[in-house]
């Protein structure tokens, strides 16, 4: 190794940035082990199954996440567009079939991203302000769609209760929709120009606006796509959960921002990336294991999750920041 | 004459909203009345003193996203402590707990100070500590509310030697709303410190070099912000009886009613009588469609819509203010 | 000659100050006897900003002192600069634009009743206590931001180019003011571009040039001629290349045609053509509108007046992208404003490929490779830190931000002053692909705030004052003092 003058902090922040994924590994590796230590032989093939069947929603909603906050955005209505796209399908499905249902419910959960970025793009609202209003009124919209459909039963796809909980050869089944997915976000975010333009509106808006960006093409067709990103999972984690509730994917919400900030994505923008939100996503499911065990109550759940999300933020504006 | 028009027309405009709903409500409901004053007023006031609280750090140029969830900690610490507990300790437990909302805001000012996160992520990060941490204190609502404090805001104002038929049309908790407002804010408005306040959110630049300490000034702009969380969630558990965990949807309320009120988002303009009129407005629409017999679900949908209109339309008359 | 036993108000000796890798100030020194009113100058960059931040406590310095009345100060803000008795008056209004004049004088504990008189004074006579600071007019705020500081009876009064923004009556009542202040004991630091005024009010000048003070001289008839050659140096041309400059021949129809434009209060009035194959300098000290004249022509700002012809056709911007559409490329002379700064040198190249809607879709990594290693290789950018841009050297940076324009090809190309703050050899390659890009057609606009460069790198250059065009010079004529003295509206020649 040779020697320089560089201060360590500014290295290790370096070595972050340029490999994010080794240390999120050895974070995961470190409290697969104390999970371990705590409660001997509880990793097995059927925990490690289940453990990334409980996983698969979770990174999927921290997608919406991780490519809003690439532009130094939020959405909070994710947990939200995912709860409605789970209840449409369940509750549709026995009055005009699977297929229709599931278009309609993706198609909900879309509107609801298509007024984010309405109000992001178009109306300059801070998206975190604009997604949570967004939540509201589409919670409203849904207890009030409940009451006309609650008498006509549920019914819950097949495919999905496949998807959801099936397993073959030990791996959930989820991950046939999984692995793709996460291959075409991870892709994409790198190699199609829309992903360059979400890191590059987070670095520098500005500098991207000079370029000749438009920038609200970019926030309303993002927005957009989260909304859809939102619905998929909310049909899958009700193959998962399979009872459709008003309330379904809401506790979601906070630990999808949880996972893709600690997998490294920064809140301010430009930087990070999905692979980094999967593991996010494995660290936050062992931490909640670990939790569970300990009987630690709801409370003190959220409360570590806003301390992770704090301190990692502040970290992260330590090791970057150099004036 | 003019002037005081040019300088005041959105809260005048506001107040001839606020006149022609009241009508339209006695049109509606023709027994609106004594009562219906009442319940408005304290239907109202855990939102007023929210708004309140959020249009004192908008003005400062920050936004607490975790206001909610500070009422709710507020809320439980009072009830739980209130339980059985007499007169006198219970006025303790209430001095105590508007410290404990002071402290919390602080809290969050210096997050916000120290580690140069910006106001939306620190708040954000926080909404979730405090909720945790309401949730820690009491698992479920419970608690209760000491006697007197619940006659404070239940009623009409009865005074000696007047007619009540006079003094009942006056609630008393608008009376309580506007106690607690002359108390804190308008000491704060007339000294430096609420000069401060309006000098970092306008241009902190210009501020510090006009000798401002932007980050002292900053942490007690959110103080203040605490203390006005720790008396809506008294106002919580004062109406209702009891300690509330979860959250209420008081922050997007309070953030449509500031906004609407007239204090622009990004901080230096505006005052806190615009935002109060402007709660009041926003409830009387939720009363009237309620009154209406609209399915409560739907005036939901309604008052949500209105809130992120509210607060679109702000963002575009903030784009526009910038360029021109 | 201080006499010895004199004190002086002020005396700051040997002060130093960097940012990172900048040095700003290497040794700057400023003396200022009571009842004095001495100019600070300086070309731009020669550090004047930053000692004035140091002198009024916004900044601190790393080496040297600053003493006031014989006292070390170690002033850490603006408010304890105020009480030791040094009051600024900064470019920028320090009034809080949404609190009325009375409020801001609570604000910055000043008493009512002088400023009142200062401001009847200075010729503001129907301001009125409650009128918000917002609404004011520039010229406004600046007089109440004099009388502010008058009001606090300051020993030593700081204005940082206080008649920039004026109109000529209130010019007057300002010197008159000033002048009134030394008379009465007090002294005057005075920062100004303009001659005139130095030479009616000043009684010493001591001037900067890169971050040291290269001398103090006093005021007399004929002594602009010996500032401008401090300013410059001895050696006039320390840049010893032979001027690149070809005559080009200027094709009939110009690439660019500007007729009378003018945006916001500092640009008026700008004309000119720009050629294809031509590189036109423009010369400016700072704020005389040449800021807003670039962003007008990137499609960043609306201008208020004139017209911009491309080809003949007239075009007008609504963003950026259109001006890029048209042909028009800007680099900003803020790096930071132009660049990805977390994300690797590709990305930055390949921002503009990207930007179009129909670019959204995959992206071609055989055609992104070669147009940008093309880029790299043309301006010979060190990758070895490509990972992210923000660890760059700021040369390096500069050339990123050329080459996403060189990779997504050149019409017309918005120089804002490139050079700033790059070394020599950065410098040189800058040049030589300006002039290589312009041979190929392209046609260049070259703001630059190092005068020697005009020779270096333009055919001709556009001198604007004030936010017109006041000097139109050839390149063969392009010396410094040439263009110094028409940069402070010294010769006015009538603009071509």
């Amino acid at each position: 190794m040779t020697v320089t003058d560089t201060p360590p902090r500014a290295r290790i922040g370096r070595f972050m940035a340029a490999n994010p994924l080794v240390p999120l590994i050895l974070l995961l590796i470190a409290l697969l082990g104390l999970l371990e230590a705590m409660n001997p032989g509880i990793i097995n093939r059927l925990w490690l199954a289940n453990a990334i069947k409980i996983a698969i929603p979770l990174a999927m909603l921290a997608a919406c996440q991780t490519l809003t906050m690439l532009t130094g955005g939020i959405d909070l209505s994710a947990g939200t567009a995912a709860t409605i796209a789970a209840y449409v399908t369940a509750t549709l499905s026995p009055l005009i079939g699977v297929p229709a249902a599931v278009a309609v419910a993706v198609a909900c959960a879309a509107l609801i991203g298509l007024v984010n970025g309405f109000g992001v793009a178009i109306c300059r609202v801070h998206p975190l302000i604009m997604t949570l209003g967004t939540g509201l009124i589409a919670t409203g919209c849904l207890l009030v769609y409940q009451r006309f459909v609650i008498s006509t039963g549920t019914h819950i796809p097949d495919f999905l209760v496949w998807l959801g909980t099936g397993r073959t050869v030990g791996l959930p089944n989820g991950l046939v929709l999984f692995i793709p997915f996460a291959v075409l976000l991870i892709w994409g975010q790198r190699r199609t120009g829309f992903g360059r333009l979400l890191y590059a509106l987070g670095s520098n808006e500005n500098a991207a606006r000079l370029s000749g960006v438009r920038g609200w093409q970019v926030y309303l067709s993002l927005y957009s796509l989260s909304g859809i990103i939102a619905g998929i999972t909310g049909l899958l984690y009700l193959g998962l959960v399979k009872t459709p509730s008003l309330s379904l994917a809401l506790p979601l919400d906070l630990p999808s921002v949880a996972a893709a900030v600690v997998g490294g994505t920064s809140i301010f923008g430009g930087r990070g990336g999905y692979a980094g939100t999967i593991v996010g996503a494995l660290i936050l499911t062992v931490l909640t294991t670990m939790l569970t065990l300990l009987h630690m109550p709801e409370g003190a759940r959220r409360i570590l999750f806003g301390l992770i999300i704090l301190a990692v933020t502040a970290l992260y504006i330590r090791l970057t920041d150099r004036t | 004459m003019t002037r005081f028009l040019a300088n005041n027309g959105w809260t005048l405009g506001l107040a001839g909203l606020l006149a022609m709903l009241l009508v339209a409500t006695k049109m509606i409901q023709p027994e609106f009345g004594v009562s219906g004053l009442d319940s408005l007023g304290r239907a109202s006031l855990p939102f007023a003193l929210a708004t309140l609280g959020m249009a004192v750090v908008v003005i400062a140029g920050g936004i607490d996203l975790s206001f909610a969830s500070m009422m709710a900690v507020c809320s439980v610490t009072a009830a739980l402590l209130m339980e059985g507990a007499s007169d006198g300790t219970s006025a303790l437990v209430v001095l105590a707990v508007l410290a404990l909302g002071a402290a919390m805001g602080a809290i969050n000012g210096t997050l916000i100070v120290v580690t140069r996160v910006p106001d939306i992520v620190v708040t954000l990060a926080m909404l979730f500590v405090w909720q945790g941490t309401a949730l820690l204190i009491l698992n479920a609502p419970g608690g209760a509310a000491a006697p007197w404090l619940r006659s404070l805001i239940v009623g009409g104002v009865a005074l000696p030697g007047v007619s009540p038929a006079l003094t009942e049309w006056l609630p008393k908790s608008l009376v309580f709303l506007l106690a607690c407002l002359c108390a804190i804010w308008l000491p704060i408005r007339r000294s430096k410190l609420g000069l401060m306040f309006y000098a970092i959110g306008s241009d902190a630049s210009a501020a510090f070099r006009s000798g401002v300490p932007v980050g002292r000034t900053k942490i007690a702009a959110y103080a203040v912000t605490g203390l006005f969380a720790a008396l809506g969630g008294l106002s919580v558990t004062m109406s209702t009886g009891i300690g509330e965990p979860i959250p209420g949807p008081y922050l997007l309320a309070a953030v449509a009613a500031v906004v609407l009120g007239g204090v622009v988002l990004g901080g230096g303009r505006g005052g806190l009588l615009g935002p109060i009129l402007a709660v009041f407005v926003l409830r009387l629409v939720r009363m009237d469609l309620t009154l209406m017999s609209v399915d409560p679900n739907v005036t939901t949908i309604v008052e949500g819509s209105i809130m992120v209109v509210v607060v679109m339309l702000g963002g575009v008359l903030a784009t526009r203010g910038r360029r021109t | 000659m201080i006499e010895p036993q004199e004190t002086p108000v002020l005396d700051a000796k040997g002060v130093s100050k960097s940012f990172g890798a900048v040095l700003a100030l290497r040794d700057a020194s400023l003396r200022v006897r009571k009842g004095e009113i001495v100019a600070l100058m300086g070309a731009n960059g020669a550090g004047k900003s930053t000692f004035v931040k140091i002198l009024t406590g916004v900044l601190r310095p790393d080496t040297g002192h600053v003493r006031i009345k014989g006292r070390d100060s170690q002033v850490g803000s603006p408010a304890e600069a105020r009480r030791s008795g040094v009051v600024p008056v900064y470019q920028e209004p320090s009034l809080i634009p949404d609190l009325d004049v009375a409020d801001n004088l609570r604000l910055g504990n000043t008493r009512a009743e002088p400023f009142r008189h200062w401001v009847a004074e200075l010729g503001i006579p129907d301001l009125r206590m409650d009128d918000m600071i917002g609404r004011l007019p520039l010229a406004t705020l600046r007089i109440l931001d004099l009388a502010r500081a008058l009001a606090a009876e300051p020993d030593v009064l700081l204005l940082d180019e206080m008649t920039a923004a004026l109109p000529t009556d209130l010019v007057e009542r300002v010197l008159r003011v000033i002048r009134q202040q030394a008379d009465a004991g007090r002294s005057v630091i005075y920062i100004s571009h303009r001659f005139t005024e130095i030479a009616a009010l000043c009684d010493n000048a001591t001037v900067l040039r890169d971050g040291v003070t290269v001398g103090s001289v006093p005021i007399a008839p004929g002594i602009e001629e010996r500032i401008v050659e401090m300013m410059l140096g001895a050696d006039l041309s320390h840049t010893n290349a032979a001027p690149l400059s070809v005559k080009s021949r200027p094709s009939d129809l110009p690439r660019l045609r500007l007729r009378g434009i003018g945006a916001g209060p500092r640009l008026t009035d700008v004309s000119f053509d720009l050629h294809k194959g031509e590189v036109l300098g423009v010369v400016a000290l700072e704020g005389q509108g040449q800021d807003e004249l670039f962003d007008v022509l990137a499609g960043n700002l609306r201008a208020t007046a004139g017209t911009v012809e491309i080809d003949g056709r007239p075009a007008s911007f609504r963003h950026p992208a259109d001006a890029i559409v048209a042909g028009l490329t800007f680099v900003p002379g803020n790096r930071s404003q132009a660049l990805l700064m977390p994300r690797s040198v590709r990305e930055n190249i390949a921002l503009p490929l990207v930007a179009e809607l129909r670019k959204w879709g995959i992206i071609s990594k055989r055609d992104e490779d070669a147009r940008v290693s093309a880029a790299i290789e043309r301006l010979q950018i060190d990758t070895r830190a490509q990972g992210e841009v923000r660890r760059l050297s700021g040369g390096n940076q500069q050339k990123v931000t050329i080459a996403r324009w060189v990779a997504k090809g050149v019409q017309t190309l918005l120089l804002f002053d490139p050079t700033r703050g790059i070394d020599i050899r950065t410098k040189r390659q800058i040049y030589t692909l300006v002039r290589d890009l312009a041979n190929k057609g392209a046609a260049v606009l070259f703001y630059t705030s190092e005068l020697a460069e005009v020779r270096l790198a333009c055919d001709r250059a556009v001198v604007i004052f004030n936010g017109r065009v006041v000097a139109m010079v050839e390149a063969a004529d392009a010396d410094e003092p040439t263009l110094l003295r028409a940069a402070y509206g010294l010769t006015e020649k009538a603009p071509v």
